[in-house]
């Protein structure tokens, strides 16, 4: 195998089949790094001249580098349940070569400076990580942040996760300047004045545990008043994080028909899990969107099928110990989920629901740089950057959460056996992880 | 970690052969020749929320048969200084205690205490959720007043979805195929509480809700858990408040119950609760020998 610290200039990867979405490749395919970008993509055996290493991919599907859209990574501030270097290694070995990190920090993320922190080296980042900052300033709903001068420093959207713009006034304002700066803005869909003191979705369960539950109205409001704006103002670019709820995604299907620029993301807990399976106030259970009705689920699912759903993202949100074992009501809400990410999706989405492999890989590529600009990614085409995620899609193996890279073990899928396994990891042409 | 034996966090879990046992084993407990069997034994009452009724009761019951008791409540202990629910519970079982009994706001708290604590916890009502020594008490009281739940129907009136007395006493009576109506407006007695058991239904009307019905249990509306819901106070006396003439509507003989605090002039009229037909002080007093059955499961005495 190769040593993945030998710093080199040129790779090739050989006999894999490599799904490349964007470019319509979906057949087997030799493909050469240099000096991080896409040399050349090539019929097996054809790649001319030598390259430093060589990495056999047999068996193997050879992907563009995924993306994820949408992860908590907690610095500044919060370095007890993850860090750049802990969560970007988790990263690495779920296959994500990018991730999109989420302002709700300690301090929040709505300045340059703090854009600029992020980016620098001694963070420790093993793969890419690229900063969404805060829409308004320290997410507080009133003032909008300055986002030609964090766009210029390197954020590639602006959201205030978490804590949902509620005033129309203000969603209108950030829509209409994104708008200008082709910029977009990410919106954690969730009407908090109707969810105070909510643990889970409110249905049959949550009656039954004597839980008060967030309906899904809450979501669908917040995404109908979002898409209407977006509707009508020009240039407007929406991203709805981690759409849950079926109704929801009646007001995204609409504004995708009236071409309006409206991309949304859903999570592989979302898509595998409902609120039914939450057994003993398990805390592992608890995230925010909650898990949803059966149906809405099936309406995430035949979304995902249809083409509707541009991205899979995982709201990777890693909490200490001390902050899920609790009353249920009052712990953490979100899980991990990089390192589980890809197997859940070729389980739940390719093996059980008979979604083609290319589709499963476009969500985790093309379908990211659809929702924000992420230059020369998402693809392996020539000149492409030479990230690059290689698995084996039929390999079983059982999650063991206490072995995560993530500083944090808060999931539902410990001990879950899954098909599909991440084999390298590779990031501007060097390997970051192998299996 | 699983409950210890003994523990008591729920009735929807308990098989209706374990809750009859339960029941026949109360009605053995005499409160005035108990049972030594909790002699030189350590129960802690850890109440995060107020209580009467539950509270003394278990109290004198732990008493009675000899344990002594500690009472921990929120205010004026560590809780008040932030310490955790599971760290309490570590404190706790460290001072010895052999039985916990905790009275918590939130939902499934018990559980989690279970969770972690190698001694039985017995749930004194944990927020929305259950609160299953109360269920047992009210059919303990049933059963003394009704001999059998055979072709009952119970009728629950008031602020169901707040309610873990409610909650616990569906899940008991449907297990003996007790019909149940909840009565109530929307907000309070959601549809969605036809899902809790088998054999619940749901009206709004009150004629309906108590034509044939062999027990009325009434619920204070519980103003302080309302969390942001409007409830119109006047309107709900004007369509559910129990009177002597609506309580006609019930089946000759009905009783009337109520777990306390009762708000006299809201849920129900001074008539009503000082009634022939109110066994709302009988269930306060068969709680504490239900209760002495429940502690001394906990330590391993009922045969």
């Amino acid at each position: 195998m190769i040593n993945p610290n030998k710093n080199r200039s040129s790779l090739v990867i050989q006999g894999g089949h490599l799904i490349d979405p964007a470019a319509r490749i979906d057949v087997p395919m030799d493909v050469l790094l240099r000096d991080g970008r896409v040399a050349e993509v090539a019929p097996p055996g054809k790649i001319k001249g030598g390259a430093d290493e060589k990495f056999d991919a047999r068996g193997l599907i050879v992907a563009p580098g995924f993306i994820d859209l949408h992860v908590h990574l907690r610095e500044p501030g919060q370095a007890h349940k993850e860090t750049i270097a802990s969560g970007t290694a988790a990263a690495a070995a779920g296959g994500f070569t990018s991730v999109c990190t989420m302002p709700n920090t300690v301090p929040v993320v709505d300045s340059v400076e703090w854009i600029e922190w992020l980016r620098q080296p001694d963070r420790g980042a093993l793969v890419n990580v690229f900063a969404i900052a805060a829409a308004t300033r320290a997410s507080k709903g009133i003032a909008l942040t300055d986002f030609r001068a964090l766009q210029s420093a390197g954020a590639i959207a602006v959201t205030d996760d978490g804590k949902p713009i509620l005033d129309d006034n203000i969603m209108r304002e950030a829509l209409t300047l994104g708008g200008e700066l082709n910029f977009p803005v990410v919106q954690h869909a969730e009407d908090t004045r109707m969810t105070e003191n909510c643990s889970m979705h409110a249905g049959a369960r949550s009656f039954r545990l004597g839980l008060r539950g967030m309906t899904a109205s809450a979501e669908a409001s917040i995404v109908e008043r979002d898409v209407q704006l977006a509707m009508y103002i020009p240039n407007a670019r929406l991203h709805v994080a981690h759409l849950s709820t079926a109704d929801a995604l009646k007001s995204v299907r609409r504004a995708k028909r009236a071409r309006a620029k409206v991309t949304f993301e859903v999570t592989p807990h979302h898509f595998t899990l409902t609120d039914e399976d939450m057994r003993d106030y398990d805390s592992n259970y608890k995230m925010n969107p909650p898990l949803r009705s059966a149906s809405d689920r099936e309406a995430i699912v035949a979304a995902l099928a249809d083409g509707t759903v541009d991205a899979i993202a995982t709201d990777h949100a890693p909490h200490a110990v001390h902050e899920k074992t609790m009353e249920f009501e009052r712990a953490a809400f979100g899980i991990t989920g990089l390192e589980t990410a890809l197997a859940l999706s070729i389980t739940r989405l390719h093996r059980e629901s008979r979604i083609p492999l290319a589709r499963v890989v476009e969500l985790f590529t093309a379908g990211p740089v659809r929702c924000v600009d992420l230059r020369g990614r998402g693809s392996l085409a020539q000149g492409c950057v030479a990230d690059v995620t290689i698995f084996d899609p039929k390999k079983k193996w059982r999650y063991d959460a206490s072995q995560s890279r993530s500083k944090s073990k808060n999931t539902p899928f410990d001990g879950w056996e899954l098909t599909g396994q991440v084999v390298a990891t590779i990031v501007g042409g060097k390997i970051v992880f192998t299996a | 970690m699983n409950p210890a034996r003994g523990s008591l966090l729920g009735i929807e879990h308990l098989e209706a052969a374990e809750i009859l046992k339960l029941l026949k084993f109360a009605r053995r407990m005499n409160p005035d020749k108990p049972p030594t069997w909790l002699k030189g034994k350590r129960v802690v009452l850890l109440f995060y929320e107020a209580s009467t009724r539950t509270r003394s009761s278990f109290e004198f019951a732990a008493k009675l048969m000899g344990a002594h008791t500690v009472l921990i409540q929120s205010v004026g202990s560590s809780i008040e200084k932030g310490e955790s629910l599971l760290d309490t519970g570590y404190t706790v079982r460290a001072l010895g205690a052999d039985i916990i009994i905790i009275r918590h706001p939130n939902a499934g708290a018990p559980q989690v205490m279970a969770e972690h604590i190698d001694v039985p916890i017995i749930n004194a009502g944990d927020g929305l959720h259950e609160h299953p020594s109360q269920a047992l008490l009210d059919a303990y009281t049933i059963l003394r007043n009704k001999k059998t739940f055979k072709g009952l129907q119970v009728s629950i009136v008031g602020d169901i979805f707040h309610s873990r007395v409610a909650r616990s006493a569906c899940h008991l009576l449907s297990k003996f195929g007790v019909k149940i109506v909840l009565c109530g407006p929307p907000e309070l007695a959601p549809d969605i509480a036809t899902t809790l058991a088998p054999g619940v239904r749901v009206t709004r009307h009150i004629e309906e809700g108590l034509r044939g019905t062999d027990v009325v249990m009434l619920l204070r509306v519980q103003t302080e858990r309302l969390a942001g819901m409007k409830i119109d106070l006047a309107e709900y006396i004007a369509r559910y408040q129990m009177t002597p003439a609506r309580l006609k509507m019930a089946k000759k003989g009905a009783i009337v119950m109520h777990p306390g605090p009762i708000i006299r002039g809201l849920e129900l009229t001074g008539e009503v609760a000082d009634g022939a037909q109110a066994r709302i002080l009988e269930e306060v007093r068969n709680g504490v020998p239900t209760r002495m059955a429940i502690l001394a499961r906990a330590m391993g005495r009922m045969r």
